[in-house]
């Protein structure tokens, strides 16, 4: 199917891949759900140790990447209920301190390679082309997914919960509940993230899943424009490639990343799916819709 | 009606302290199935804690809330809301995010959002926005449907409060001043789809200044002043009551 692919295209494929996925988890539980986590590496990083230690017992690859996602979840369960009741900025600092913990936890595991890393990683045995397919074949799916929830009652409940909370209660929403199962969804998508990570470095080292990975992920999320399906797929790709195109984006990544950070919050707090939107041909439409419900 | 009218709602002896003050003291009140009781007093007698105390926003410090015989004192907000509780805020609390149909809509999917693998599995809003539309025409919104909240008039975002509330197919509505900030003809059409809607069986609660509309449309009050009930019963009775009179006189009174 992909004869010509070289070694450095498959790699950027599936950077390219793991990120989108990544991206996409965090908008379930961030953009459609409302409740901000700056320690999503944490399950990205237990995906993939999980998926390394269930390698070397002989679990075949494809069965993996389920596991991995339900260890993730397993631990997003953990958070998402230790998290009911912290909010908005409580909840981003618990996060954080998630994935510190989950760090510092790695780093002193000798089974978990410590310091120096895991690095006896089985191979996927699916070959490069093999491997891409799968990894194209969980972008696409995660994106439908997350399209799917978007629309269905889940979603709208979701949107609820993450403009106001307590009204949604007033209503019948059962809060706890929706921000639960937003965190099992989201972490288990970061889990199966982490697997295909693992699968393909077959190198694992602590700082691989550190703060400023839960950062670059939230920052796709924000700048493609929180809850915006394509808008992050756009995002993720986009600041997954242009380090990797441009030497220059590489040597300042994380400045960029900030600045991005900050001029989208200060000029369009919507990401690029808002930008977008404001464009003139989408505009009449959007106009229509304001506009027609003027008495 | 028959001659033992059902107990719907009792609150026995609701205290409510915020820190060192007592918002509410020993309230008792009781809800016959069907009524629209009116909940009046001066500003700050504690009419909204009230009402924040049956729906369960507001725990109190003492005392027991029952729902049709049943002990709800310790159920969260949205399980007395899936009980059929549904509240209108005084201060409006629409989803900003969404537009003023889809507020609407949502409140009315409440069979489908109650369990949250019921809302993975479906989609369809069909029935939702149909009915979500009527809801508006009934308050009169209709012409806002598409547009957001914050374009809104105050007046028409009061009507929407009680339209999200009566999506939800309460059997036990409460009003925190719906009728706040409408004009003469709105408040009276509003007051009549109180009316028509207790005609089909909704019992309500009504906080409101507009002692007019309560007398037109209450049969039966309670009084509070200063978290304390103070005057209880027929509403011509009650609101000509000195107890009563000398509460609101002296404080601000507000008519509409």
């Amino acid at each position: 199917m992909l004869p010509t692919l070289g070694a450095y295209e498959v790699s950027l494929i599936v950077i390219v891949s793991v990120n989108v996925m990544l991206a996409l988890s965090l908008n379930i539980i961030t953009g459609l759900c409302g409740q901000v986590s700056l320690g999503h590496a944490a399950f990205f990083g237990i995906g993939a140790y999980a998926s390394a230690v269930l390698g070397n017992l002989g679990v075949p690859f494809l069965v993996v990447l389920p596991l991995a996602g339900l260890v993730g979840c397993l631990l997003g369960l953990l958070v998402g209920l230790a998290s009911l009741r912290v909010r908005a900025d409580f909840l981003a600092i618990t996060t954080m301190g998630v994935g510190f913990v989950f760090v510092g936890f790695v780093r002193k595991q000798n089974w978990l390679g410590a310091e120096m890393g895991l690095s006896n990683i089985p191979d996927h045995g699916l070959g490069d082309a093999g491997f891409v397919g799968v990894c194209l074949a969980l972008v696409v799916a995660i994106a439908l997914l997350s399209a799917y929830i978007k629309q269905s009652w889940l979603g709208f409940g979701f949107a609820a919960v993450a403009d106001d909370e307590d009204t949604s209660r007033t209503l019948g929403i059962d809060a706890a509940a929706y921000k639960v199962t937003a965190f099992v969804i989201g972490t288990f998508l970061a889990g199966v993230a982490g697997a295909t990570y693992a699968y393909f470095t077959r190198f694992l080292i602590p700082g691989a899943f550190g703060f400023g990975v839960s950062i670059s992920i939230l920052a796709m999320v924000i700048v493609g424009g929180v809850g915006s399906i394509w808008g992050v797929i756009v995002a993720a790709a986009a600041l997954t490639l242009l380090p990797e195109f441009i030497r220059v984006v590489n040597d300042y990544k994380i400045f960029i990343y900030g600045v991005l950070l900050v001029l989208t919050m200060r000029l369009s707090p919507g990401g690029l799916a808002e930008l977008v939107g404001r464009l003139p041909i989408f505009r009449r439409k959007a106009h229509q819709r304001s506009s027609g419900a003027q008495p | 009606m028959t001659d033992t009218p059902t107990n719907v709602l009792t609150l026995e002896a609701i205290s409510v302290r915020f820190g060192g003050i007592a918002a509410l003291t020993s309230v008792d009140m009781t809800l016959n199935q069907g009524e629209l009781l009116g909940l009046i007093g001066p500003n700050g007698a504690g009419k909204t804690t009230l009402l924040r105390t049956v729906i369960g926003v507001v725990r109190p410090t003492q005392g027991r809330v029952f729902l049709r015989g049943d002990d709800v004192t310790s159920l969260n907000v949205d399980m007395r809301a899936r009980r059929g509780i549904a509240l209108t805020h005084q201060i409006v609390k629409p989803f900003r995010s969404m537009t003023v149909l889809d507020n609407v809509v949502f409140a009315a999917g409440h069979a489908k959002t109650g369990s949250v693998m019921r809302a993975l599995g479906t989609r369809s809003r069909t029935e939702e926005t149909q009915r979500a539309r009527g809801l508006l025409d009934l308050v009169g919104i209709d012409r806002y449907a598409d547009a957001f909240p914050s374009a809104l008039p105050l007046g028409a975002l009061k009507r929407l409060e009680v339209a999200r509330a009566l999506a939800t197919d309460p059997k036990i509505l409460l009003l925190d001043e719906p009728l706040a900030g409408l004009n003469h003809i709105e408040a009276e059409r509003l007051a009549d789809t109180f009316l028509r809607l207790n005609a089909g069986g909704v019992t309500m609660v009504l906080i409101e200044h507009n002692l007019g509309q309560v007398a037109r449309i209450c049969p039966r009050v309670v009084v509070l002043d200063n978290g304390r009930k103070i005057g209880e019963g027929a509403t011509r009775d009650t609101l000509s009551d000195p107890a009563v009179i000398a509460a609101y006189i002296g404080k601000e009174v507000t008519h509409a």
